[in-house]
């Protein structure tokens, strides 16, 4: 007999509820949407409970769980809810492993589930048996494995606060499959004290004065604002404080969009292939406000050359990075959206540094971000630029890993936060097409875009199968350079143009591998076709896989060559 | 430089795992850790020695320690009034003709034997790792066949005193 679900109750019968029906209703009471899973031996009873329990969330069966990993991250990079993974054991969750330390990496919130073998046989090298807790202890914010029912559902409670709190990051729930199956009456308690685990939210105003006193006295202030801002909703304070005070503003590559790209006082962002601009103020300021960025080596270039003259002072949310890499005068431990409230409530004197914002200017104008413009072919930059005009710049855009990613950083302007999803400290080939779809899901009702190279497409190309079969719209724009471009270009520049194993020769028909699923699938390869195409693609109701033929030989400018400070850009100007 | 550091945490499975883990994925030198049950049930206390190259390397230690959710208090005790305290056990080579020549040699140390055996005997000594660095030196003539020692284990003491440093010379 079917129990008729009222909202939020599930249609199972309590003398039959199983450990996973439990765990069901816990993901239910995190107000879970949507769950990323793949089914295997160990989690036969959870899908099986989540077969009978008509649970008011969306399961997205993802072809590989990389698939599910990548879609959870893209999901909480744009909602900034925690992503929800399942997988099975040993296999499904060691193939989990590079997108749980893609979302360490990148603070992103994401609450995985592997099955485990029975308790009764952990540690006997038992069938699908992986130490999923040992190997995933350096790549997580946390982990449990389950080894009593009674505590599974303030486990599950527990996870999604430490994934989702703080400095989010990953957080593994590990859930043997006698557990799930153990039948059950009990109630739970679900209450929960971690006394080692307090962030400190509310900065100390004594910190915000000191800062605010060297802003008033600093004649080069300069603000660096990374995803901090955008995991503390802080974009609207971090433009009032900016326009307020008059700073010009950098990003970081994981940044892009916590301040308007085309904002004045926009410099663009700083680091390897960052604006020749942004890392001269780096290198030129005298204040720097590092605002929630880790100052991680892509951005600051050699540390001897890192704002060699600038008093620094970092806002973080994690005291851990403040002073790890970078010398700091004024740490300030606390949310970026605090910690600028609180800024903007001091009300520091207000100096005038028009000639410092006047330098910058003729900088912008001067050293803008270029490239050579081919007559018929088409330039993979100005392709990122029409991508933007097409798009009225108000695509969600998500990014593979390689000189395509760059583009879209460099090229796509973004006006507003939570828009820009993109692997940044792993830097992971085959994120971008499964990320688009977690955003996709995330903010059903936004064009969502993946630029992809030609090479990562094909390390998660499977989850064309998603897009079809949920009608999914994501656009996915192949910059097709036949090559692993960024690798070509780095033994293009230092190792003489030796070119090992970098050129695809033999890609598949992207055209045709897009139908064989049941996408659609255009090619162009005449830039007089571009913009008509676009408009096209992005007027289609459903998904568009789109092979774009770039020029093969084209390169990222400017760069800080490895070892290099980020005042020695090469390739400034043509 | 040398620190002692220690650490009170809730004891969740895998915990020392997780904070040795950190400390050697990030080129922290440990030189010994010991760990044991605290007065509170439920929290254990860590004590770590560690050589660390600068302040900053140091400063980033304990953060990073603090930053692990099962860590409830970090706290460098090195510049404070400390007692500090390692056992060891040393399996040393003897015959019944120098035993009582090895007895002398441990007496002023405080140590004991606790084993005896035809070719050996096994002595037992507390204090801090310098006091047993030098029993060791002086042992090693007869052969030295087994060692173990536990690692620091360490408490600020009740009263701090306005200079410690010179108190803890004796320490390191
Ligand atoms: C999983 C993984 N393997 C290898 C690399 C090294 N890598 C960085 S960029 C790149 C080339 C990417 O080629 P493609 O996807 O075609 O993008 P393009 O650079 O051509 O735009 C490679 C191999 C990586 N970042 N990730
Ligand atoms: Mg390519």
């Amino acid at each position: 007999m079917k129990v008729e679900a009222k909202p939020k109750e599930l249609a199972v019968e309590k003398k039959t509820t199983t450990g996973a029906d439990v765990f069901i209703r816990s993901l239910v009471d995190a107000d879970v949407d949507t769950v990323f899973g793949y089914p295997g031996g160990a989690v036969l009873p959870i899908y099986d409970a989540l077969y009978r329990a008509n649970a008011p969330f969306q399961h997205i069966l993802c072809r590989h769980e990389q698939g599910l990993i990548h879609a959870a991250e893209g999901y909480a990079r744009v909602t900034g809810k925690p992503g929800v993974v399942i997988a099975t054991s040993g296999p499904g969750a060691t193939n989990l492993i590079t997108g749980i330390t893609d979302a360490m990496m990148d603070s992103l919130p994401v609450v995985i589930f592997t099955g485990q073998v029975g308790t009764g046989v952990i540690g006997t090298d038992a069938f699908q048996e992986a130490d999923i807790i040992g190997i995933t202890t350096p790549i997580t914010k946390y982990n449990y494995q389950v080894t009593d029912l009674k505590q599974l559902p303030r486990i599950v409670k527990e996870a999604f606060h430490i994934a989702s709190t703080g400095r989010p990051g990953p957080v593994v729930v590990d859930i043997p499959k006698n557990i799930s199956q153990e039948i059950t009456v009990d109630e739970f308690d679900t209450a929960f004290h971690l006394p080692g685990y307090q962030p400190t939210v509310k900065p100390n105003p004594l910190q915000i004065r000191k800062l605010a006193d060297a802003l008033s006295r600093s004649e080069r202030p300069l603000l660096l604002a990374g995803a901090g801002v955008l995991f503390a909703d802080a974009a609207k304070e971090l433009k009032v404080f900016a326009e307020k005070y008059q700073l010009p503003v950098t990003t970081t590559l994981l940044g892009l969009g916590s301040f308007p790209g085309t904002n004045e006082l926009s410099l663009g962002m700083a680091g390897m292939h960052g604006t020749y601009t942004a890392n001269m103020a780096i290198y030129e300021c005298d204040l720097l406000i590092n605002i929630g960025a880790r100052f991680d080596d892509r951005l600051t270039g050699a540390i001897k050359h890192f704002a060699p003259n600038a008093k620094v002072a970092h806002i973080d949310i994690d005291p851990a990075e403040i002073g790890k890499n970078i010398k700091t005068k004024i740490p300030v431990v606390g949310d970026a959206k605090e910690a600028l409230k609180q800024l903007l409530d001091v009300n520091a004197k207000i100096t005038n540094h028009d000639e410092w914002l006047q330098s910058l200017n003729s900088k912008k104008e001067d050293y803008p971000l270029w490239y050579d413009r081919s007559e018929e072919l088409i330039s993979p930059q100005w392709l990122i630029e029409q991508v933007y005009e097409v798009s009225n710049g108000e695509a969600i855009v998500t990014t593979d890993v390689g000189q395509h990613q760059m583009w879209a950083a460099q090229f796509y302007k973004f006006d507003s936060p939570d828009k820009w999803v993109t692997s940044g400290g792993l830097g992971t080939m085959g994120f971008g097409f499964p990320a688009a779809i977690g955003a996709q899901l995330g903010r059903p009702d936004e064009l969502v875009v993946s630029i992809v190279g030609d090479g990562g497409f094909q390390m998660t190309l499977q989850e064309l199968s998603v897009i079809k079969e949920r009608n999914l719209p994501v656009k996915v724009i192949i910059i097709n350079n036949e090559a692993l471009g960024m690798v070509r270009q780095w033994q293009e520049k230092f190792y003489e143009e030796r070119y090992s194993e970098s050129l695809l020769t033999e890609n598949p028909d992207f055209i045709k591998l897009a139908e064989s699923y049941g996408v659609k699938g255009v090619r162009v390869d005449k830039e007089e076709n571009v913009p008509r195409v676009l408009e096209d693609v992005f007027s289609y109701d459903g998904p568009v896989v789109v092979d774009c033929r770039v020029v093969k030989r084209e390169c990222v400018f400017p760069m800080v060559a490895p070892g290099a400070g980020n005042h020695e850009m090469i390739g400034v100007t043509k | 430089m040398k620190r002692i550091i220690t650490a009170t945490v809730q004891n969740r499975s895998g915990v020392l795992n997780r904070v040795t883990g950190m400390m050697v994925k990030r080129q922290f030198n440990i030189e010994s850790i010991s760990v044991g049950p605290s007065e509170t049930e439920g929290i254990s206390k860590m004590t770590f020695v560690v050589e660390v190259s600068d302040d900053q390397k140091l400063e980033q230690l304990t953060k990073q320690l603090n930053k692990q959710i099962d860590v409830l208090k970090v706290t460098d005790i090195t510049d404070k009034a400390i007692v500090a305290r390692e056992l060891a056990l040393i399996k040393v080579g003897s015959s019944s003709q120098n035993r009582a020549e090895i007895q002398g040699v441990i007496t002023p140390f405080r140590a004991s034997v606790i084993d005896v055996s035809k070719d050996s005997l096994i002595i037992q000594v507390t204090g801090n790792p310098e006091k047993i660095d030098a029993l060791i030196d002086l042992l090693r003539p007869y052969g030295i066949k087994e060692l173990t020692r536990t690692g620091v284990t360490a408490f600020q003491r009740g009263r701090q005193p306005e200079n410690v440093q010179e108190m803890n010379a004796l320490i390191f």
